[in-house]
């Protein structure tokens, strides 16, 4: 099948869709890709049949009105020249011509190793609430939370009001930088008030900094974890472990397509275009921001893609919303001892099942790629490569197409547009 | 305000029945049993869901005799057959 547009957005969380509101309202022509069967991303997962949060119902009922169309279960695997993704739909593919694009791929959780992380039961933070979300059975299960950041709060706040037992929310950032960090979210009032009511949900769960999980242990599944709290081991019986910390920006599409990065982040000017003419790039590949940033980054590129000029408020709060931004980062960056969980036999690369040991004497990802198949499974390495940078330092190479598994037939050119280009 | 929940699908999941509110994903219904498992790993040792975004592919299964489909991110429809290798 083909499809051609004026503007093409991938990602239909808030970022994507404020920008195809925007864009489709002036009159463009929008087309929005996205992985899942329903807009509104990670963020509003489940939100355009629920209706729950009035914020992503605001968004989707102008997103469904706005003219803009919307093909879920769409993943791009390929961009063999400029203006043309091929992308994969079940088990259909799509080949989309674009005038300009929005990269609003979004973020995910950073996992870093440790014994036991491959168990059934355990997940991530974010990945057990959207499982949650999603209709995972719960009620009374006993839950561990281990992570760091705003997100471990929200996601125990979902699995309480789901009837799971949160037994114990460990997070990693020391005491000091934590409550730090607490106190600098009185400059935005929007969080402040969101944390507000987090922490009233969570009354009862005992909380502790400078914790994290050692060790996930069972048979078949989990069954027990092993924390360090303040420098004490504790044992705890459980069901389920929600682990992992922090996330980081979903770059493959914009490596794919030539963009710049630079200290994990879509290099982007005033416009949010980034260094390939006619891309741009909104939210979390901006720096993991929150859907504040998503929505005003979203905002700001309609406009430009629009062709109006872009309101003054909205790049007043772009500034604001970075000043968060750079405050989350600090707080949520990984302690040292997270580096030294994993055990010679513990597993880095879970798609190929590479042990740590394995990457004795690699010096950098292409020798771990080359070497022990590190990153050379079905995920590619989304989940093992933010891991080996920060247990190793390595970053990530440059992204090859498919940048997702995928049929042949999704990679074959369509035939030419029956119309010449001007030279 | 928010849409009544009564309806339900029913699928199976390895042959068993299993009946989830719509709306449900195929990898969380795959909890519906003794343990959250989709796939087995090189040594067969038993492998479920960890990232519930579409990114980490350890969530994948049979759907409908399509295989590698991404559990998470496909909802439960009625009379689907999952079979997950583990």
């Amino acid at each position: 099948m083909r499809e051609a547009c004026d503007l093409v957005v991938v990602g239909a969380g808030p970022g994507g869709l404020a920008a195809a509101c925007h864009a489709a309202e002036a009159g463009l022509s929008v087309l929005v890709l996205d992985p899942q069967s329903q807009p509104g991303g990670q963020v509003w997962r489940g939100e355009a049949r629920k209706r729950e949060n009035r914020l992503a119902r605001r968004w989707l009922d102008r997103f469904a009105a706005s003219g803009a169309r919307f093909r879920p279960g769409a993943r791009v695997v390929a961009a063999p020249e400029p203006g043309l993704l091929l992308v994969e739909e079940g088990t259909s593919s799509l080949a989309v011509r674009y005038g300009r694009a929005v990269l609003a791929t979004g973020a995910r959780e950073r996992f870093l190793p440790f014994p036991g992380w491959t168990l059934p039961g355990v997940l991530g933070v974010s990945g057990l609430q959207v499982l949650v979300k999603d209709g995972l059975p719960v009620r009374g299960k006993r839950v561990v939370l281990a992570g760091t950041g705003p997100l471990l709060l929200a996601a125990a706040a979902t699995l309480h009001r789901h009837g799971a037992e949160v037994l114990f929310i460990a997070e990693q950032a020391p005491a000091a930088r934590h409550w730090g960090f607490a106190l600098q979210l009185w400059r935005h009032p929007g969080k402040l008030l969101q944390g507000a009511a987090l922490a009233a949900s969570l009354v009862g769960i005992p909380t502790a900094t400078d914790a994290w999980v050692v060790a996930a242990e069972g048979e078949a599944r989990v069954e027990r974890v092993r924390l360090s709290v303040r420098g004490h081991e504790e044992t705890l019986p459980c069901d389920y472990l929600g682990a992992a910390y922090g996330l980081v920006p979903n770059l493959e599409l914009a490596k794919l397509l030539g963009c710049e990065v630079a200290s994990g982040a879509v290099v982007v000017d005033e416009r949010l275009e980034t260094r390939v003419k006619g891309v741009h790039a909104v939210g979390e590949l901006l720096g993991i921001g929150g859907v504040d940033q998503a929505l005003v980054t979203g905002e700001l590129v309609g406009h430009v893609a629009a062709g109006k000029p872009v309101p003054t408020g909205l790049e007043r709060s772009w500034r604001a919303v970075r000043t968060f931004a750079d405050q989350l980062a600090r707080h949520d960056a990984p302690r040292e001892e997270l580096r030294r969980l994993a055990t010679p036999e513990t597993l880095v690369c879970r798609c190929e099942d590479v042990p740590l040991q394995a990457l004795d004497g690699c010096r950098d990802l292409r020798e771990a790629r080359l070497y022990a198949r590190l990153g050379m499974g079905a995920c590619q390495g989304r989940t093992c490569g933010a891991a080996a940078e920060v247990l190793f330092g390595w970053t990530g190479e440059d992204v090859r197409p498919p940048c997702l598994p995928a049929r042949i037939g999704s990679l074959r050119l369509p035939s030419p547009p029956p119309h010449t280009r001007a030279s | 305000m928010s849409a009544p929940k009564s309806e339900v699908v029913t699928l199976r999941i390895n042959g068993r029945v299993v009946t989830v509110p719509e709306g449900t994903s195929v990898a969380a219904a795959l909890g519906t049993g003794d343990a959250l498992v989709s796939r087995a790993d090189l040594s067969g040792r038993p492998r479920g869901p960890l990232c519930g975004m579409g990114v980490c592919f350890e969530c994948r299964a049979t759907v409908d005799g399509v295989p590698e489909v991404l559990t998470c991110l496909v909802p439960c429809r009625e009379g689907q057959e999952v079979v997950t290798d583990a």
